[in-house]
């Protein structure tokens, strides 16, 4: 048996208000999707609680809720032209990936994205490391746009061309994660900056300076992407340092 | 490892498939069966030919959907095992290995290896579930006191992947070991009365609506079930069958 350590979950997720609703008025995201429950920790078993929670106790009350308002609202027209821009952008997204110049397969693309994360964007990161991560990934999704290879039809199921289209994602949202921990000078919950660490190499937090949410806004370029701080405020319990010693 | 594969070529629903011969070298005993696809597939993208498609999700063993015909079984030799847990080390250098998706009318092959599950989905929405209120008064589920026999048997049956291993091994196509995995899981449990008698008529009506074949007892769905679903569970559904119709 080989036993070696693996990425198996993501903290964060798309930023939702207290229903639940996305920036995107109707669109609601649950479990690991959203960004909510669990802050900078992955516990044991997050991912299935917050589906659980969120599926049994939340969105049956915020999407009745939403749609409430929207009983009378009658079928909705596809001849807007919303519709049509909407249609538009995807087919020729759909296209862009289909007449790449055919160099590379997805899975290529996937595992240099892979190791480029692995390597400078794990637990224990540094703002050298970060720095030539997100000039690589933007470089490398570049590459991708150019030269990607999606065999098959698009008329037809194209598990690859599924795949490159997440992978496309990937290659914005790895660099968008590099940013954000760049951003952060402290090291908290998974987030081990590796310039801030006590004398005996545990996290060092900054809870004065740091003690919020990251929530970016969307703006094409990762790079450019726009932070909103949510301040965390605890009402209740006082703020601590965890000792696992 | 050298082998040689056969696998089945579907491009669309309607299109004829045909069995496909692929020579692949380099494949190694620690690789998963999907691993060796994959290696496989990236060499037909290389090559600028489509890649052979199949499904596949968690690769642990839990999701149910790298369902493949490898050699004639449901999820190859390894007893208890779904497709993406087996090694190739399973296999011998030299080996001719044939995959084929699930054959069943009622599960119509949507492309190459992948079939469409979704009578599954619509046997599940007849009944596999209990109507309990979690509207913030939910009662401690220790206030219930079950046979720890029961509990246990109770849990046995809902560890069933919803694969359809179990279709695929029956000469019927019968989905009766699937259909009463989801009925026990309930019909075990005080939670499961209220809605006991629907649930299984639904379930089983649903069942025969999709077209899958009846039993005949032969238990070759038990001997390939990844997940050891036992036989009990078709006659604990008979009985409650028997007796939600009189
Ligand atoms: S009973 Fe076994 S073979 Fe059938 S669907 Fe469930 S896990 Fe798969
Ligand atoms: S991929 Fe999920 S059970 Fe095999």
């Amino acid at each position: 048996m080989k036993i070696f350590p693996a990425v198996h979950y993501t903290m964060g997720g798309l930023w939702v208000d207290y229903n639940l609703q996305t920036t995107v008025p109707g669109c609601f995201a649950a479990g690991e999707a959203n960004f909510s429950d669990h802050g900078a920790n992955r516990l044991g078993a997050s991912a299935l609680m917050q589906g659980l929670a969120d599926g049994y106790f939340v969105l049956p009350y915020t999407i009745g809720d939403y749609l409430a308002d929207e009983i009378r609202t009658g079928p909705i027209s596809t001849e807007t032209a919303e519709f049509d821009q909407a249609e538009k952008d995807t087919r020729a997204r759909i296209e862009k990936l289909m007449n790449g110049a055919g160099t590379h397969s997805v899975d290529y693309y996937h595992k240099k994205l892979g190791l480029i994360m692995w390597n400078k964007c794990g637990m224990s990161r540094n703002e050298t490391d970060l720095k030539s991560a997100m000039d690589e990934i933007a470089e490398l999704r570049a590459d991708f746009w150019k030269n990607v290879r999606v065999p098959g039809s698009a008329d037809t199921k194209n598990q690859e061309l599924e795949k490159a289209g997440r992978v496309a994602d990937f290659l914005e949202l790895g660099e968008l994660f590099a940013k954000d921990a760049l951003d952060r000078n402290e090291s908290c919950g998974g987030h081990f900056r590796e310039e801030y660490q006590t004398a005996d190499g545990e996290a060092l937090r900054d809870d004065v300076n740091y003690a919020y949410v990251s929530a970016w806004e969307y703006n094409e370029n990762p790079r450019d992407a726009k932070l909103h701080k949510e301040d965390l405020v605890f009402e209740n319990v006082e703020l601590k340092t965890r000792s696992y010693k | 490892m050298k082998l040689t594969l056969k696998i089945w070529r579907q491009a669309s629903p309607e299109a004829k498939g045909n069995m496909v011969t692929y020579p692949l070298d380099g494949v190694d005993g620690d690789m998963s069966f999907l691993e060796m696809m994959d290696i496989l597939n990236e060499e037909l993208v290389n090559k600028g030919e489509e890649p052979v498609e199949f499904d596949h999700d968690c690769r642990e063993g839990i999701c149910g959907s790298c369902n493949m015909m490898i050699n004639g079984q449901p999820h190859g030799p390894q007893k208890l095992t779904t497709t993406c847990q087996l090694h190739m080390r399973k296999f011998n250098d030299g080996d001719t290995i044939t995959i084929e998706p699930w054959r069943a009318a009622a599960f119509p092959v949507i492309k190459d290896l992948i079939v469409d599950r979704s009578s599954f989905d619509r046997i599940q929405q007849a009944g596999a579930y209990v109507s309990v209120n979690t509207s913030g008064n939910t009662q401690d589920a220790n206030s219930i006191p079950i046979e720890k026999a029961k509990a246990d048997e109770a849990f046995h049956s809902a560890t069933c992947i919803g694969c359809g291993a179990c279709v695929a091994a029956c000469k019927n196509a019968s989905a009766m070991l699937f259909t009463s995995a989801k009925v026990s899981q309930y019909a075990l449990l005080p939670q499961g009365e209220i809605e006991a008698t629907d649930r299984v008529q639904n379930m089983v009506r649903q069942m025969d609506m999709e077209g899958f074949g009846n039993c005949t007892n032969t238990g070759a769905c038990m001997i390939e079930c990844p997940k050891g679903i036992k036989l009990e569970n078709i006659t604990r559904m008979n009985s409650e069958y028997l007796k939600a119709n009189i």
